[in-house]
């Protein structure tokens, strides 16, 4: 079991309040998913030459002053903010050239997003702990994936927690599970994907970027999903301008939306949306098996 | 902690905002002589409201309910004035739900006795392993609706999805619009005298008005109900 959430304003007034209108949502599937979470922030973008990158260093005592100083020395970073075991880098150097930096110098330091517009946060521990220790009621923008996990097929580890990346400003969270996430793995690494953990979630967020980059659409990517994927999910997915969510087609996970003139709001069940402004008059629904819902920041 | 009760009506109110779950199930499971209703206030999609009734009280949910709403209930009447989330009224016994607005999956389900009238849609399976309770959809059910029942009625005044009545045994569902497939030994029949009093019969119990002759009969055609040695694994 694990839950979901997703959150996108439509009113431009409530993106400073983002992080605090997600955070009830996310400690609402706290009995879904109390090892970990996690939530993908989208923001306004940073310059087009400009990447944001999220690190994580699982070592608690990890030196990020010093780190902080050698990356600077090494490439062109204009921000650089560190949260507790988390760091969101703005740079102007190739994110490519950073990560093998990084590999090289301090393979300890995880990178778990690359974009214009994303910012990740993942970690073990109750959904209210990993967002009090990163301060997710503080965090502004367009729209939000969140996750809270209860393992059932890997580890409780950070890296194992979602969303999942691949590419640029994309994420994906997963309720459910994979039954051949080997095959999926193997038929990517051939590819020449990298996996950096051993949760069933990376295949699929691998393979829907890996089929988006090779010319499908979202919903042509998922239609290949559902021959491809044995297993039962719901995907909540994020990219720099949209939220989508998807049922397989034996629908054995729930969610429910909650669409109002301010908002889009997404969870495994209600409780996680009770607490939303207006939501006694929101249009709830279901989303419908095998079909792919998605809205776009305006 | 006990809901505040109203002495004159006999009625009692349990706002789930500022009391416990468990206190309102509690309460629901005990001596209940005297009370006539128990209002459930600021549900918020909570799980497991009102399951386990053993009386005949009326339970009315003012809002959202979450998993398992009514589940087990046994001579209860329970209505969620909202939606319900998967596995509403499952496994009842006797006495009557009611959802005014959709029900999510597994609505129903294994029910012995009693009457789940949804007035939106429902999800999928809805009605699985049906064991003699009757089910009354307004709106429509998604797919593998009615899968293995062995007794009971479903009226599906909207439209059906993939693979309705899979391997049903005794059980029988009546659909008034279409149905996407019948599931595997499903199968339309004509609709007897006893359809449509028995459709009728549901309908008025349900407050719902169509003509029981725009419904079709879908029922076993017991292709299933012995082993076949010469079927060599083809079902």
């Amino acid at each position: 079991m694990c839950g979901i959430v997703g959150l996108l304003l439509k009113n431009r007034a409530l993106r400073p309040q983002l992080g605090e209108l997600m955070v009830p949502m996310l400690i609402g599937m706290t009995e879904r998913g109390p090892d970990s979470s996690g939530m993908a922030v989208f923001t306004d973008r940073v310059a087009v030459g400009d990447r944001k990158i999220s690190l994580y260093c699982k070592e608690r005592n990890f030196a990020w002053p010093s780190f902080e100083g050698l990356l600077r020395q090494h490439h062109g970073v204009s921000r650089c903010e560190i949260k507790v075991n988390h760091c969101i880098v703005t740079t102007d150097s190739d994110p490519q050239q950073v990560r093998e930096w990084l590999a090289r110098e301090f393979p300890a330091v995880h990178v778990l997003s690359v974009g214009r517009s994303i910012d990740l946060y993942k970690d073990v521990g109750l959904p209210a702990a990993v967002a009090d220790r990163y301060a997710f009621k503080r965090l502004s923008g367009t729209h939000v994936v969140g996750h809270t996990r209860m393992a059932t097929e890997s580890a409780v580890t950070p890296e194992n927690a979602h969303p999942y990346t691949a590419g640029e400003d994309w994420c994906l969270v997963h309720n459910g599970s994979l039954a051949n996430p080997g095959s999926i793995r193997r038929k990517l690494e051939k590819l020449g994907s990298r996996f950096e953990s051993d949760c069933d979630t990376e295949g699929a967020c691998r393979y829907l970027h890996w089929r988006i980059q090779s010319g499908d659409t979202l919903e042509t990517a998922l239609e290949h999903a559902f021959e491809d994927f044995d297993g039962f999910f719901t995907f909540l997915m994020g990219t720099e301008n949209k939220l989508a969510v998807v049922r397989d087609p034996f629908a054995c996970k729930p969610a429910v939306v909650a669409e109002t003139d301010d908002y889009v709001a997404i969870a495994s069940e209600f409780r996680s949306l009770a607490h939303l402004p207006g939501v006694k008059h929101a249009e709830l629904f279901e989303p419908k098996p095998a079909e792919v819902y998605s809205w776009t920041v305006q | 902690m006990d809901g505040a009760v109203n002495a004159s009506s006999r009625s009692v109110v349990f706002d789930l905002a500022r009391q416990e779950l468990r206190d309102l199930n509690k309460f629901l499971h005990g001596d209940l002589r005297g009370v006539g209703s128990v209002t459930v206030e600021n549900p918020d999609g909570a799980n497991s409201i009102a399951v386990g009734i053993n009386a005949p009280v009326m339970v009315e949910v003012n809002g959202h309910a979450g998993y398992y709403v009514a589940g087990m209930n046994q001579g209860g009447t329970v209505v969620v004035h909202g939606n319900a989330g998967p596995g509403c009224a499952e496994n009842m016994m006797s006495g009557r739900v009611e959802v005014t607005g959709f029900a999510s999956g597994g609505a129903g389900a294994s029910a012995h006795g009693g009457l789940l009238v949804i007035r939106g849609d429902a999800g999928l399976r809805c009605g699985i392993s049906l064991k003699g309770g009757d089910i009354v959809v307004g709106g429509d059910v998604g797919s593998f609706s009615g899968f293995m029942a062995q007794a009971g009625r479903m009226v599906v005044c909207g439209s059906a999805g993939e693979g309705l009545g899979d391997s049903i045994y005794e059980a029988v569902i009546y659909v008034r619009g279409t149905v996407t497939a019948l599931g595997s030994d499903a199968r339309l029949e004509p609709m007897g005298e006893d359809d449509l009093r028995v459709v009728g019969k549901l309908l008025a119990d349900a407050g719902m008005s169509h003509l029981p002759s725009e419904f079709k009969r879908i029922a076993s055609a017991k292709t299933l109900y012995h082993w076949n040695a010469d079927a060599n694994l083809t079902y």
